[in-house]
C-alpha cells in the first residue's frame, strides 16, 4: 500500500487534544503512523482543516424499511438522479438515496463509518445486501430488541443471563452491532392496536412494562460487555409533553455503570433527542424542553445522546415505531406504509415536509439546535438528523453552519413566518454559543467513536488508528466571512482517505475503497434453555426455518470486521 | 415575440426525450445554438438538430419566444417541460409529458397528446385540439401534488385518471372522459361537456366536477344534495348536486365541513 504525508494542515483531533496546530499526518498500510519514508506522496493541506473521518452514530441507510421508502416514493427520485460519472455509478433519491449515492455522499462529506440504526432481525439478510452495495464507508447495523418476544418473556421474570445469551445469539446470526430499542413494548402493543406512551404502560399479553424492558436490556448489555451501550428511541416520541417520558427513561440508568473493555462510559445512548424534548399539551402550546433534558444528561455521565436536527426539508420518516407513523399520517394525511415483523418488531413509513412556514416545524428546528448548544460535554452529544426522519444526512453541513454561527441561526429565525413563536417557545434566541472546529470534531468524530466502542479504531488521528482522514477547505486562522462558506466546505471535502486509500479528491469520488461490515461477535457460555427456546419459536411461530435466518457468508457479508467480545466468564 | 420553427426531418427510431423544446431553453439562442440542445433518443445522448430542422432565432427571454413544431412528433416526449412563459404550438400529435410541470405561458397541441400531459401543472394555459391521454393534469407517480393552477382545454376526449390529486386550476373537456377522473382531488375544477364513466371523484376531499352528459356508474360515496342552477361557460342550466366522497376524510373550513362537489346536468 502507498504511503502518504499530509503537510501544513491545521489538525483538529480530540483524541490527542490537538486544537488546530499545524502537524503532519502520516499514513502507511491503511493506518496512521508516526513517520513515513521519503518516497511518501505529499499532500499539501496549507490553509486547510484536517480531521479524522466522521462517524455516523444513527441513520436509516439500509434495509427493508429504507427500501420500502424508495419503492413507494418514486417522486423522491424525480429530478434528483445523477448519471454514471468516472468512478461513480448512477444514483438517485433526495431523502432516501440509492445505496450507491448513500456511500458517495457520506464519503464526499468525509464520513468513514455509518451505523444503520434499526435492523429488523428477520430481514438482516436484506440489510446486509444493501450494506454490501453501499460503497466506501464502513457500516454496522443495530438489530432491534425492545419488542422482541424472547426479550419480553425473559425480562418479565428478570432473567438477565438468558436475555444476554439470546442477544448474543441474535447479534451473531444477524451480524449485528448493538442492542437497539425502539418504543419499548409500544411497537408490540401496536400489534393489538395499542401503544405504550409512558414507561409504566403494560405491554398487552406479555404483562411487562417499558421500564422493565429497558432496565433489563441495559443490564444484559453490561453483562455481555458490548462495545456500544443500549441505543434507545424511547416511548412517546414526537408528542407534546413527551419530555417527561424521556426523563423517566433516562432515570432508569441510575446506579448502572458501564462494564466493557472498549473505553465506553455510557450505559444508554438516547437517540434523536430533539423528538423527545417536547413540552406543552397540544400543538398550540407546544414548547421546548431541551433544557430539562440536557440538564439531566449533563449531570449524568453514564448517558450519551445524539441530536436529531430538523433540517427544514421535504423528507421521508421511517421508524420501527409503528404506532407513531400511524399517528403521523393522521396529522399530515400523506401516504402511509406499515409492516409487521412477526415476533420481533414493526415499521412504518410516511413522507413529511418540515415547512419553515409552520410554527411546529420551526420550533422543532430550534429544539434540535438548543440541545447541541446546551450540552456541556461535546464528547457526549453527537450531531445527527436521524436520517431521513428529521432531514437527509446530506444536510449535515447546514446543521454545522447553524451550530457554528450565531449569525446563520439569526438569519434563519428572521426568515420564519412564526418567528415570534419560535423565540417564545424555545430559548434558541438567547444562546450565543458557537461550536468550534475542535468541538465539531468531538461531536462528529471522537465522541461517537467512543460511544460506539470504536475509540481505538476511528474518530481520531493517533498513530495506530485507521487512516480515515478528511481535509476541508476551511482556514481556521481566518474568520468566516459568510456562514454559507462553512456549509460549502463541509459538503465536499478537498481530500478524503478511507483506511489509507484516497477516495475523494476535490469533492469527487476517485476510488471506491475497501468497504467493511462491522459486527460484534460475542462468545457466551452454552445456554441450553435459550437454544431450546429459539428452536421452539422457529418451529411454532416463525414463517421461516432457523436455517434460513442467519446472514451468513460472502454474499451477505463479503468483507466482515468482527469485534470480538468474550462473555464466557 | 420571435418565432422559432422546428420541423421533424429524421424521425427517431426510439422515443425522443426532448425536455429542451421549451421557450426557456430556447431563449437567447440562435437557430444553430438551438440545434445543439441536448436530447435523448432512448438512452443515447443526442442533439435536437439531428432530428429537427431549426429555423428562426429565439427571443431574448422565454416570454419573447414562440416555438412552432411541425412534422411527425408522435414519438417526442416532454415538449414544453417546465415552461414558465412564451408559447409552444405543436402542429401534429405528441407523446407523453407535454407541458409537464409548466408554470406559465401557452401551449397549443393541434393533434392528440399522450399520457401525463400537464403533470403537476402550476400555471399557464394548455389547449389540446385533439384528444388527451391518461393522467392529464395528474400528480407524478407516487406524488400527492397534482395540477395546482392554470387552465387546460381539451376539444376532444380525455383518458383515465385525469386530474388525479388535483389541487387547483381548471380542466375543461369538451368530449368524454374515461374512468377515475379527479381521484383524491383536494381542489380544482373539472368540466366534462360529454359523458363520464365510473369512479368519478373517488376519494375526493375538495374540488368541483361538472358533467353535462351521463355518468355511467355513480360512486356510492356521493350523496344527493338537491338541485342548483349553474352558469358554466355561458351555459345556464339546472344541475343535480352531490357531495362526497363521504368515505374520505373531511376538512373543516371556518367551522363548516368541506366536501367535494359533483354536479350533473338534469
Amino acid at each position: 500500500m502507498s504511503e502518504y504525508i499530509i503537510k501544513n494542515g491545521h489538525v483538529f483531533d480530540p483524541v490527542q487534544g490537538i486544537k488546530g496546530d499545524k502537524k503532519d499526518i502520516c499514513i502507511k498500510d491503511g493506518k496512521i503512523v508516526d513517520k513515513v519514508g521519503s518516497s511518501a506522496k505529499v499532500i499539501d493541506a496549507k490553509d486547510k482543516t484536517v480531521m479524522a473521518g466522521a462517524v455516523e452514530i444513527h441513520a436509516h441507510v439500509a434495509g427493508p424499511k429504507v427500501n420500502l421508502g424508495r419503492i413507494y416514493r418514486p417522486e423522491d427520485k424525480l429530478f434528483s438522479c445523477t448519471p454514471t460519472k468516472g468512478k461513480e455509478r448512477m444514483g438517485g433519491g433526495a431523502s432516501i438515496p440509492t445505496t450507491f449515492k448513500t456511500g458517495y455522499e457520506y464519503a464526499k462529506m468525509g464520513f468513514g463509518v455509518a451505523m444503520e440504526a434499526a435492523m429488523p432481525p428477520l430481514f438482516s439478510r436484506h440489510v446486509h445486501e444493501e450494506i454490501r452495495d453501499t460503497p466506501i464507508i464502513d457500516e454496522g447495523a443495530f438489530p432491534v430488541f425492545g419488542n422482541n418476544w424472547f426479550v419480553l418473556e425473559y425480562l418479565k421474570n428478570h432473567e438477565i443471563e438468558n436475555t444476554a445469551a439470546y442477544c448474543a445469539w441474535l447479534l451473531n446470526v444477524t451480524k449485528g452491532y448493538a442492542l437497539k430499542v425502539v418504543n419499548p413494548g409500544g411497537t408490540e402493543a401496536w400489534g393489538w392496536g395499542l401503544n405504550c406512551l409512558t414507561v409504566n404502560d403494560p405491554v398487552p399479553y406479555f404483562d411487562i412494562t417499558p421500564a422493565e424492558i429497558v432496565r433489563g436490556l441495559m443490564e444484559a448489555n453490561e453483562y455481555l460487555g458490548l462495545p456500544h451501550s443500549v441505543h434507545i428511541h424511547p416511548n412517546n416520541l414526537g408528542n407534546p409533553g413527551c419530555y417527561e417520558t424521556t426523563l423517566d427513561t433516562l432515570k432508569l440508568t441510575e446506579g448502572l455503570k458501564a462494564k466493557n473493555k472498549f473505553g465506553r462510559e455510557q450505559v444508554l445512548h438516547l437517540t434523536h433527542t430533539q423528538f423527545h424534548s417536547y413540552g406543552g399539551t397540544n400543538w398550540g402550546d407546544f414548547e421546548s424542553k431541551a433544557k430539562e433534558v440536557t440538564d439531566y444528561v449533563n449531570k449524568n455521565k453514564n448517558i450519551t445522546i445524539d441530536t436529531g436536527n430538523v433540517t427544514l426539508d421535504e423528507t421521508t420518516t421511517m421508524t420501527a415505531d409503528g404506532p407513531f407513523e400511524h399517528h403521523l399520517t393522521g396529522l399530515n394525511h400523506l401516504k402511509w406504509a406499515n409492516v409487521d415483523v412477526e415476533l420481533e418488531t414493526a415499521a412504518g413509513v410516511v413522507p413529511y415536509i418540515y415547512s419553515p412556514s409552520i410554527s411546529v416545524c420551526a420550533i422543532q428546528w430550534a429544539i434540535g439546535l438548543e440541545i447541541a448548544l446546551m450540552m456541556k460535554d461535546p464528547m457526549r452529544c453527537y450531531i445527527t438528523t436521524d436520517h431521513p426522519n428529521a432531514g437527509p444526512f446530506t444536510r449535515y453541513p447546514r446543521v454545522y453552519k447553524w451550530l457554528m454561527s450565531e449569525k446563520a441561526r439569526k438569519q434563519q429565525i428572521e426568515s420564519f413566518k412564526h418567528k415570534d413563536k419560535v423565540l417564545s417557545q424555545t430559548s434558541l434566541g438567547t444562546l450565543d454559543r458557537e461550536i468550534s472546529l475542535y468541538e465539531l470534531a468531538q461531536m462528529t468524530r471522537a465522541g461517537p467513536a467512543k460511544s460506539l466502542g470504536l475509540a481505538a479504531m476511528c474518530g481520531g488521528l493517533k498513530p495506530g488508528m485507521d487512516a480515515d482522514v478528511a481535509i476541508y477547505n476551511i482556514n481556521p486562522d481566518k474568520p468566516v466571512a459568510n456562514p454559507d462558506d462553512i456549509e460549502k466546505a463541509f459538503s465536499r471535502c478537498a481530500v478524503f482517505f478511507k483506511s489509507g486509500v484516497q477516495v475523494v479528491s476535490n469533492g469527487e469520488i476517485v476510488a471506491t475503497g475497501n468497504k467493511r461490515t462491522l459486527w460484534v461477535n460475542v462468545k457466551t457460555k452454552e445456554n441450553p434453555q435459550v437454544a431450546r427456546d429459539i428452536n421452539e419459536k422457529f418451529v411454532k411461530y416463525y414463517s421461516m426455518t432457523q436455517a434460513n435466518y442467519e446472514a451468513l457468508g460472502h454474499h451477505f457479508v463479503p468483507n466482515p470486521y468482527a469485534i470480538e467480545v468474550d462473555a464466557t466468564n | 415575440m420571435e418565432t422559432v420553427t422546428i420541423t421533424m426531418k429524421n424521425a427517431p427510431a426510439l422515443y425522443l426525450e426532448a425536455d429542451t423544446i421549451t421557450p426557456d431553453a430556447f431563449a437567447g439562442k440562435n437557430a444553430a445554438q438551438i440545434a445543439e440542445l441536448p436530447v435523448f433518443e432512448g438512452n443515447i445522448p443526442s442533439t435536437l438538430g439531428k432530428y429537427f430542422e431549426v429555423s428562426g432565432n429565439a427571443g431574448a427571454t422565454a416570454a419573447d419566444t414562440k416555438i412552432v413544431i411541425k412534422g411527425d412528433t408522435k414519438k417526442v416526449k416532454y415538449i414544453g417541460f417546465k415552461m414558465t412563459a412564451g408559447e409552444v404550438v405543436i402542429e401534429s400529435d405528441a407523446d407523453q409529458y407535454v407541458g409537464a410541470w409548466m408554470t406559465g405561458g401557452k401551449l397549443t397541441a393541434k393533434g392528440n397528446v399522450d399520457a401525463f400531459a400537464a403533470t403537476a401543472m402550476k400555471g399557464g394555459e394548455m389547449i389540446i385540439e385533439g384528444n388527451a391521454g391518461n393522467y392529464l393534469g395528474a400528480a407524478y407517480r407516487g406524488d400527492w401534488r397534482g395540477m395546482s393552477g392554470g387552465k387546460i382545454v381539451v376539444q376532444g376526449n380525455a383518458g383515465s385518471d385525469i386530474g388525479m390529486y388535483m389541487l387547483g386550476g381548471e380542466i375543461v373537456v369538451n368530449g368524454d372522459v374515461d374512468v377515475h377522473a379527479l381521484t383524491h382531488a383536494e381542489g380544482g375544477k373539472l368540466v366534462v361537456k360529454g359523458n363520464a364513466k365510473s369512479k368519478l371523484g373517488g376519494q375526493m376531499v375538495e374540488g368541483t366536477i361538472i358533467v353535462f352528459g351521463s355518468i355511467e356508474v355513480m360512486m356510492p360515496g356521493f350523496k344527493p344534495n338537491g338541485e342548483v342552477e349553474l352558469d358554466v361557460d355561458g351555459t345556464k342550466a339546472k344541475f343535480a348536486h352531490f357531495i362526497g366522497d363521504m368515505g374520505e376524510r373531511h376538512k373543516k373550513k371556518k367551522g363548516a365541513i368541506v366536501y367535494g362537489n359533483l354536479y350533473k346536468k338534469i
